[in-house]
């Protein structure tokens, strides 16, 4: 025994250095246990309330460009409304209650970190617990997909962004219907790779690439990105596809989060039929 | 100078530095993936009589904040201690014939420029090399993330210069 302590003493230092590593990567490879825990990550209450200060200051240098862009989206919004329809007039008007048949529910939050140059990159919201944001939401802008929500605190909640090569989503091609899964490669922030559409998809560069609606957290057809480059994998028959991302992430200002209400049901009615 | 004097310079640091990485050098986005890691110069510049553990606590501690920071659990703080661990070795590696004197820190106003500009563009190294490796384990090509670590450590260094230039103004900084 005193044998064992003297080694513990005199080899402290690397004994330290040992244990500390072991804690680290634990740390590292389960990401997932530890990421979901508020207070390790960027949406705990102090580095929540530096990032918002900080970016209320950075936020006057962009507001001419966040003008631009509300504007931008607004006249979008416009153009969708059933009135500006040329059969608008001699469409049956029908009376529906909107409430009882909305799906999703929008809710406007500022980015208040965000990065693009790490392999993990997460954004910061302003909005959280109290705002009615939920883990599990999908963060859209109006240009497009931006990630999903990791975890929430209070009045912060930290985002999976699109670039983070943890994150897959399922996205289909527009033109045709085929769905694969999309996933960021770390390298440049403008483009991810879509990989699974079969060898007899005919993807053509420029095509839409738009979210599925399979899962529990986007709806469909919210634009992810267009076709840039498309190469197959002649041994297994899949089409390599790479996407230019429709959202600049570098300019990242106001997005949306989505909160699909029949979620949870939708999730119940899956878990049931996994455990067959 | 007593170790008891130094501590409210460092604990200033430490914040100091903390707040530069997280606030302003993360927003700074070259060209897609280089990042100025500055925080590393509070290890860096520790007294020459830090204990050997405390190291690898302040280490530990640092890359944990700065972690919690950046959504990177794990790996700022693996790197970081992996940095402190091979401090003492390589602080005895670039020692001066007779050792270090007493008292004195492992700044450019104690050794000159030369010697610490040595022996942080190593310290620096070793702290990226670990922490970019780690960071893209089996997903990417040994080449890329070798290249993708030497513009850091350049960045990094350039970055810890232009720092030194504002504190020499006042020598005690630092």
């Amino acid at each position: 025994m005193r044998n064992f302590i003297r080694f513990i003493i005199r080899n402290h230092f690397f004994l330290l250095f040992l244990l500390l590593e072991i804690v680290s990567f634990y740390f590292i490879f389960n990401y997932n246990q530890y990421h979901r825990k508020v207070y390790l990550s960027s949406s705990n209450q102090v580095s929540g309330y530096l990032y918002k200060n900080f970016s209320s200051v950075i936020q006057y240098f962009q507001l001419k460009k966040t003008n631009e862009e509300l504007a931008r989206e607004n006249s979008e919004l416009r153009n969708q409304l059933d009135k500006n329809s040329f059969y608008a007039p001699m469409l049956p008007e029908i009376e529906v209650d909107t409430v009882a048949a909305q799906h999703y529910r929008y809710s406007a939050a500022r980015v208040i970190n965000n990065s693009v140059n790490k392999h993990f990159n997460y954004l910061t919201l302003n909005k959280g617990l109290k705002h009615g944001i939920r883990p599990d939401m999908g963060v859209i802008s109006s240009r497009g997909l931006v990630g999903v929500v990791l975890n929430t605190s209070e009045s912060y909640s930290t985002v999976i962004s699109l670039l983070n090569t943890r994150l897959r989503v399922s996205a289909r091609l527009r033109e045709t219907g085929f769905f694969g899964s999309l996933n960021w490669d770390g390298h440049s922030y403008r483009y991810a790779t879509l990989s699974g559409i079969p060898a007899h998809a005919t993807p053509l560069v420029g095509d839409a690439v738009v979210t599925s609606g399979y899962s529990s957290i986007f709806p469909e057809n919210i634009l992810v990105g267009t076709i840039d480059e498309v190469t197959i994998d002649q041994g297994e028959g899949f089409y390599e596809i790479r996407v230019l991302l429709s959202v600049d992430f570098k300019k990242l200002e106001y997005v949306h989060v989505v909160e699909k209400l029949e979620a949870e049901e939708q999730l119940e009615l899956e878990k049931l039929s996994e455990n067959d | 100078m007593k170790m008891i004097n130094l501590l409210p310079r460092y604990l200033v640091n430490f914040v100091v530095f903390i707040l530069l990485q997280v606030l302003l050098l993360n927003n700074l986005q070259f060209s897609g993936y280089v990042n100025p890691y500055l925080y590393v110069l509070f290890i860096i510049t520790l007294p020459f009589s830090t204990p050997k553990w405390l190291l690898l606590i302040l280490g530990f501690i640092t890359g944990l904040i700065i972690d919690i920071f950046m959504n990177t659990l794990g790996l700022h703080t693996s790197a970081t201690v992996f940095m402190a661990f091979l401090r003492p070795f390589i602080l005895s590696s670039f020692s001066p014939r007779d050792g270090y004197e007493v008292g004195t820190r492992p700044v450019p106003s104690d050794y000159g420029f030369g010697w610490f500009f040595k022996y942080m563009v190593i310290m620096v190294a070793t702290h990226h090399l670990f922490y970019f490796f780690v960071e893209a384990f089996d997903k990417e090509l040994f080449l890329s993330t070798l290249t993708k670590s030497l513009i850091s450590i350049v960045v990094s260094v350039v970055f810890i210069l232009i720092a030194m230039l504002f504190a020499k103004k006042d020598s005690r900084t630092l």
